[in-house]
């Protein structure tokens, strides 16, 4: 029996096309009232995933329940959840209004209080002067809210959001995120939202789950996902980082003894699962300093810089020929070293990792 | 100035370049409606032919009754009017089957992985490689009382006499609806193909079952298709002259054997005929127009 507050239980999830498997097993609980974003490169099966909650895909094994319901067998029109698509499918011949009271009609609402209902959330996502406007006459982003207030119109238990932003340029997507953010606070209900992109995902998330071929690799915050990642994918699919092969000596408690390109001896939290043995440390380039060669727990060669504006990337080679990019901040004190230049580079205490593969 | 746009380059030569169509629209379209035109309102020869004399017997004919001589006070003459509102309703019978017919074929063709789309259009029209006067024909043997269709009825003993099929209002609308269905199928084809099945699926979201998707989403949206192949079928159906003519009897006649019969042979009646035809061609302009007017105002709003 699910808990009251978890909202959407996916229970060892399966499907299959053919000899394909998309989903792989999927375990996941979404709360109540809580932004949860899936996560994953495309093919990844957060997209399958939604479209079984949605009831769009028959699952191949396991369940799927709402607020301890199980959905599987409920075909997509009595699943008290709507869906904001990707490409809007807005109906093209109804004005913005219809296509809002299509949904809160179909459920057999008054037509006065469908009405007032319509008006209520086009205010929320404020469209009310285009009530009358049919979608082709309007922008990407005004499209983008229509399907939006269309979906949340007949009050659904959980919204699923199928990357609404991809079709919108960046400076609209941008300004959207904050928007739908304060939307889903207002509203009070869970949303799942779709993206291959991490800043959105970061940015807009309470939860984050990583997916990558069919699988969850990791639930968490973003800070949680992005500052303890659980293997070396999550931690090269977010944000950017380093991984430096190193030779693990010993683990005991979550702290790991490593031994470092160049032979030199760190410490270092480790995720769960990794044994003594080869192993991957992952360092994000903002965590490092650059400092005297014998003071590093690294040293490395300069070979190049990259001016970023708030940020300069300093590329450097370690003795054993590993590529790394370090980010200095950009400002006055900042010591810039010369191309060519052997530095130590040391590791802030406790941002480095030790990661399974 | 730079290369220039086409419409530069060619503006002032316009008419030039539009010429030869302009010569194919006078000569197969403009100049047979006007000579019928012309010829409605002259005077008839009785071996067929005109005098080149004006005058409104041939609509007088159409549509009032002035007794044997001509001495009485005119009369509204049905017979004619009754043929033509024949026409319409066996054409909107014939139009409504290949609608029913023709919807879930163009369906189905279109919803077919997208490399066996074009085969299966390629079979639809297959059997219109053959001449409509050799389909009609055959037609007309399958289903006579003698033919195959009720042989083998009788045959299984599912019919114990035969259906008497032949010379009705039934074998006529059969005949147009064979005749046309491509018609159909093709612009609602196309109409399909375009449709985003993503809608449907926003539809089923927003807790519409099934028949609720086909009828406030799907026909809707592909309403153009529809109403395109509507019109293609019904206006040729409404002139047809072969169906009628091999399928139908003397109670099944239709106008386009009205307009034949004043053409052919001795006995014919040229100015008649060409009014005949006017007044269809007019029918058929009026069912256009309030098509293009509802079709402006779905644009303009």
């Amino acid at each position: 029996m699910a808990s009251p507050e978890i909202a959407v239980s996916v229970d060892q999830v399966v499907k299959r096309y053919g000899n394909v498997t998309a989903l792989n097993g999927v375990s996941l609980d979404i709360r109540e009232n809580e932004f949860f974003t899936l996560l994953g490169p495309s093919g990844c099966g957060k997209t399958t995933l939604l479209r079984a909650i949605a009831g769009f895909e028959d699952v191949t094994e396991g369940h799927i329940r709402l607020k301890g319901q199980d959905l599987v067998d409920q075909p997509p029109f009595k699943r008290p959840v709507n869906t904001v698509f990707q490409q809007y499918a807005l109906f093209p011949h109804m004005s913005v209004t219809e296509n809002v009271l299509f949904g809160l009609l179909r459920k057999s609402w008054s037509r006065q209080d469908a009405e007032r209902r319509a008006q209520d959330v086009l205010e929320l996502v404020q469209l009310s002067d285009f009530a009358d406007r049919k979608p082709g006459q309007l922008s990407g982003g005004q499209q983008q809210r229509v399907a939006l207030a269309r979906a949340l119109a007949p009050r659904p238990e959980v919204l699923l959001l199928d990357e609404p932003l991809s079709a919108l340029d960046l400076k609209l997507r941008q300004a959207v995120r904050m928007e739908l953010k304060a939307i889903q606070r207002e509203t009070g209900i869970a949303f799942i939202f779709v993206t291959h992109d991490q800043e959105e995902a970061l940015t807009m998330s309470d939860r984050i789950a990583v997916m990558s071929a069919g699988h969850v690799q990791q639930v968490g915050t973003p800070k949680e996902i992005y500052e303890t990642p659980v293997n070396r994918f999550v931690a090269d699919f977010i944000g950017e980082t380093n991984l430096l092969d190193v030779q693990v000596l010993s683990v005991t408690g979550g702290l790991a003894q490593v031994l470092m390109p160049g032979n030199r001896n760190f410490k270092c939290p480790a995720a769960a699962v990794v044994n003594a043995g080869p192993g991957h440390l992952s360092v994000r380039p903002e965590r490092i300093s650059v400092c005297a060669e014998a003071a590093g727990d690294l040293s490395a060669t300069v070979i190049d810089h990259t001016y970023l504006g708030t940020d300069i990337q300093l590329h450097v080679k370690l003795v054993d020929g590993e590529a790394m990019s370090v980010r200095l901040q950009n400002a006055e004190t900042t010591l810039m070293p010369e191309t060519g230049v052997v530095v130590g580079l040391s590791l802030e205490a406790g941002a480095a990792r030790l990661l399974a593969d | 100035m730079g290369a220039g746009n086409s419409s530069q380059i060619y503006q002032g030569s316009g008419w030039k370049l539009l010429f030869p169509s302009w010569i194919i629209i006078g000569i197969f379209l403009l100049a047979p409606v006007l000579m019928m035109g012309v010829y409605s309102f002259l005077t008839k020869e009785f071996r067929g032919g005109v005098i080149w004399q004006f005058s409104l017997d041939a609509y007088d004919q159409f549509f009032f009754d002035r007794g044997l001589f001509g001495d009485e006070p005119p009369r509204l003459e049905w017979t004619y009017i009754g043929i033509f509102w024949r026409s319409i309703w066996q054409a909107g019978l014939a139009t409504i089957a290949c609608l029913l017919i023709g919807f879930p074929t163009a369906w189905f063709i279109a919803t077919r992985n997208p490399k066996s789309r074009s085969t299966w259009l390629f079979l639809v029209t297959i059997p219109y490689w053959v001449n409509l006067l050799i389909r009609t024909v055959s037609m007309k043997f399958l289903i006579r009382d003698t033919g195959p269709l009720n042989e083998f009825l009788l045959s299984f003993g599912i019919i114990d006499a035969p259906l008497g099929l032949i010379n009705t209002n039934f074998a006529v609308q059969l005949g147009l609806f064979y005749s046309y269905l491509p018609f159909m199928v093709l612009p609602i084809y196309a109409a399909v193909e375009r449709y985003d099945f993503s809608l449907s699926e926003a539809a089923a979201d927003l807790y519409a079952g099934r028949w609720t998707i086909l009828r406030l989403v799907i026909l809707p949206v592909v309403k153009p298709g529809i109403v395109a192949g509507c019109i293609l079928v019904f206006v040729p159906s409404l002139g047809a002259f072969l169906a009628p003519d091999l399928l139908g009897g003397a109670k099944t006649f239709m106008i386009g054997s009205l307009i034949e019969e004043q053409f052919k042979g001795n006995a014919g009646n040229w100015p008649f005929g060409a009014a005949a035809s006017m007044i269809l061609l007019t029918i058929v302009m009026c069912v256009l127009l309030v098509y293009a007017r509802n079709q402006n105002k779905v644009e303009a709003r």
